[in-house]
């Protein structure tokens, strides 16, 4: 089958049909800033940092498909000033505070603030009232932190297919909770699995928080998207 | 806690079908006042779903309630238009007569009060739903005597009197409600003959009609505009079956009602376009989308059905037709706005959360239950139907060359006549407001909230795709309103309708409004101007639907057409105003001690 030809910011990229901008741009090793997306799951458009331009209509990456010839604007000044001003949105939705946070140093959130050199957010904070309740005897999930990008209710589910966690509410009072019955006979694999999923602190599972110390964490080491990028100072 | 066997029943109704999950939960909170964590447990495990995703549907919806929402539940409209004609009196009288608070019920669970989005009464404002029941022009009065027959346990339908005009009038409506009807245009309120329209259709192949409807540049009439002729092409040319026809009644905007006015007096048409745009795409089934506020049509509604059941132009073998099949069921929504956005509606009448899918695909390759489906509005359902009936030479001779026929308009407001308009394309507005009684209105929102609002040097600006579009709804401020009241309401809505999913909707459209805040409480600077500007274009640009991305608009086409209002509450001359307020600050210190600090650090 012939291949999708394309550019993001002027590289010639090649995509599968039906592929996304998103799954094209990793298959050409470039770097669209993400939070909600995750391998293996399907796309849920929640975020909208992975928001490009084509023309002058604005996409989430994540979830349009790529088109023959199209010119896809990702790394430009105003586009990436856009994604900051989502990340300082979450940021003050929430109460994110990084020094107590175990996910400190995996938290992909405050990588991304870290690559947007967020120094204070533009937004006024909010500082919700929000509640920690214990999912189940191996998971915490603290709302205060959570972001609402749908991994958890997406990639954990039962055998059966159905879904573990789920959204509640509407509106700013959208928010995760989940089956206590089905999230209670989670083995601790799928606990820790479902913390992985977590791109924030709120799906902690229990008694692992400090196994590597702040500091020798995953973007402590290497900023988000330097996998791709050239890496930044 | 539930009687025994109540779930089970419910749920054995609508045979373990989980895309009837939205019906069951209805009725569970009709039957027992609410929605509770036992009652979902219950549904979900007959359904074999997650207890999580009954839960998601049961706190999605507007009308539907996690604890008892009282025996009377009042739903009192918090629209703007319900503001300028009294709402906060009202509001204040049900809290005296009921001793009780907006937000909560009374203490014995009798009366729940609550607000909610417009409920399509904006010409009859103040206006509430109480069990269903729709109550027009309270008054401080009424209210008195409401309360009094709630406290007395009396048929809140009974007490819903006068009758309003035509079909509000008949047996299975009886509702306050009027219609309105200030202009009858020849396409919509025109009588029509039921048959005219499908019987010819038939004797045309599909694509003919299809052709047809091309030929007479029809637009969609809900607010986008997208031709309804390449909507039906698109989807009568999908191999996956069956295909589906989608009547989308769910018109929320702020300020539109037409729909309403077209279900009570001209259903007949509406569903005779149902089954001209079923031959057209090759469907069987059709649904009608409709919105809860207007739940008291469907006993009316499902009347016509029948009729026109029994005058074989719906059912088996349509007017006369061998092999050609179109019936159409109703679907009741639950309280949310968004289900107006196609794709989220789709979702709802699956009986899912209503939230919009990504797209593309677009319904017409994958809608209802993922198959090709055509998601029309009223109007437009109807102005095909008339199509086919009178030809789309007689259509075209109306309205510009962009845009074929007549509007249905709904106006509201500081206006002597508020009720619908079916006027031609490329009205001015001026002539609009003339025709209305709206001597010197200052501002005019057309479209509704996600729409423009327009200032006195835009008002011989035309209605019409060319140059203003609107899906209906046209509100009318008058000189003595302050247009930020309007602002603010409007910012308000869309925060409580947002479906929460994606992050700029969500939490960008309060930032928005908190910073609106700031301006109007004079606290704002030129800066607070630029910030608010470009917080608002990030929302539009990077919102996942068109609820988000229009939702900024309140705010940025005022911004545009009324500066100086903006301009009169900033400080001009300086970047920094300081927010922070001493007083408000140590208020509840001071309360407990019961000395003001600020006294006290000063001596």
């Amino acid at each position: 089958m012939n291949k999708i030809k394309f550019t993001i910011d002027g590289k010639d990229c090649f995509a599968e049909p039906a592929q996304t901008i998103m799954e094209a741009a990793i298959a050409n090793r470039v770097y669209i800033p993400a939070l909600c997306r995750y391998e293996g799951l399907k796309p849920a458009g929640s975020c909208r940092i992975c928001t490009v331009r084509v023309g002058r209509s604005h996409m989430a990456a994540c979830t349009q498909p790529v088109a023959e010839g199209m010119v896809v604007e990702n790394i430009i000044p105003d586009l990436e000033d856009m994604r900051k001003s989502i990340v300082e949105m979450l940021f003050v939705e929430g109460n994110h505070l990084c020094p107590t946070c175990q996910k400190s140093g995996n938290c992909e959130l405050q990588a991304l603030a870290y690559r947007y050199q967020m120094l204070v957010p533009r937004f006024p904070y909010e500082f919700p009232l929000r509640q920690v309740e214990p999912a189940g005897p191996n998971l915490l999930l603290d709302h205060n932190r959570c972001i609402q990008c749908l991994r958890c209710v997406r990639g954990i589910t039962t055998k059966d297919g159905r879904p573990i966690f789920g959204h509640i509410k509407r509106s700013r009072k959208m928010k995760i909770s989940f089956d206590r019955e089905l999230v209670a006979a989670l083995s601790p694999a799928e606990a820790k699995k479902a913390m992985d999923l977590c791109p924030v602190g709120a799906i902690l599972k229990k008694e692992v928080a400090f196994t590597v110390p702040i500091g020798k964490r995953k973007f402590d080491r290497i900023p988000i998207g330097s996998e791709f990028e050239n890496k930044r100072s | 806690m539930p009687q025994k066997g109540i779930i089970e029943s419910i749920v054995a109704g609508y045979k373990k079908d989980p895309s009837r999950l939205i019906d069951m939960v209805r009725e569970v909170q009709k039957k027992l006042g609410q929605v509770s964590s036992e009652s979902a447990a219950k549904i979900a495990a007959l359904l074999n779903m997650s207890k999580v995703d009954v839960e998601g549907v049961a706190t999605f919806y507007h009308f539907f309630s996690t604890v008892p929402a009282g025996t009377y539940a009042v739903y009192l409209n918090n629209n703007i238009v319900a503001d300028m004609k009294g709402r906060k009196a009202v509001a204040e009288a049900f809290e005296i007569e009921t001793g009780s608070r907006f937000g909560t019920t009374t203490a014995d669970g009798l009366i729940g009060l609550y607000e909610t989005s417009c409920i399509g009464m904006n010409d009859q404002e103040p206006s509430a739903i109480i069990n269903g029941v729709v109550f027009t022009k309270l008054t401080k009065a009424k209210v008195k005597e409401l309360v009094a027959a709630m406290k007395a346990g009396k048929d809140i339908w009974k007490m819903a009197k006068p009758y309003g005009d035509g079909a509000n009038h008949s047996k299975l409506v009886q509702a306050m409600v009027c219609n309105h009807i200030r202009k009858k245009g020849p396409v919509l309120f025109t009588p029509f003959k039921s048959g005219a329209a499908i019987k010819k259709a038939v004797t045309w192949t599909a694509e003919d009609v299809i052709a047809e409807i091309k030929r007479s540049n029809l637009l969609g009439r809900g607010g986008a505009g997208f031709p309804t002729g390449l909507k039906w092409e698109f989807c009568g040319r999908e191999k996956a079956l069956p295909h589906y026809v989608v009547c989308n009644a769910d018109e929320g905007e702020p300020g539109t009602f037409k729909d309403r006015v077209i279900l009570t007096e001209m259903p007949h048409l509406l569903f005779e376009g149902m089954a001209v745009a079923g031959y057209a795409v090759g469907a069987q089934e059709g649904i009608l989308y409709l919105r809860a506020e207007y739940a008291y049509l469907k006993a009316h509604l499902e009347q016509v059905l029948d009729t026109l059941r029994k005058k074989n132009l719906l059912g088996k073998n349509i007017a006369g037709k061998k092999g050609c099949h179109f019936d159409v069921t109703i679907k009741l929504g639950a309280g949310a706005y968004i289900c107006g956005e196609e794709s989220a509606l789709l979702e709802s009448a699956e009986g899912k959360r209503g939230e919009p899918r990504d797209r593309p695909p677009f319904p017409v390759t994958f809608g209802y239950r993922g198959l090709p489906t055509t998601v029309n509005n009223v109007e437009t359902l109807c102005t095909a139907a008339r199509i086919l009936d009178r030809g789309a030479g007689w259509f075209k001779l109306m309205g510009t060359p962009k845009s074929a026929g007549t509007k249905l308009l709904s106006v509201s407001g500081d206006c002597v006549k508020p009720g619908v308009f079916e006027i031609e394309f490329g009205l001015k507005v001026q002539d609009l407001l003339k025709m209305a009684g709206a001597r010197d209105a200052k501002a005019v929102q057309v479209g509704g909230p996600s729409g423009t609002c327009i200032s006195r040097g835009q008002f011989e600006r035309r209605l019409c795709f060319e140059d203003l579009p609107t899906g209906g709804s046209v509100i009318i401020i008058g000189p003595q309103r302050d247009l930020f009241e309007a602002v603010h309401n409007f910012m308000d809505f869309f925060i409580e309708e947002s479906c929460g999913w994606c992050a700029p909707c969500r939490a960008g459209n309060a930032i928005l409004k908190k910073k609106l805040q700031k301006i109007t409480s004079g606290k704002g600077t030129s800066k607070d101007l630029q910030e608010i500007e470009s917080w608002g274009k990030t929302i539009k640009a990077t919102s996942r639907c068109g609820l988000g991305q229009t939702s900024p608009n309140p705010i940025l086409t005022t911004l545009q057409n009324f500066r100086e209002m903006y301009e009169a509450k900033i400080h001009g001359d300086t970047d920094f105003v300081s927010e922070f307020d001493l007083e408000a600050a140590i208020k509840a210190a001071s309360t407990v001690t019961g000395q003001k600090l600020t006294e006290a650090h000063h001596e």
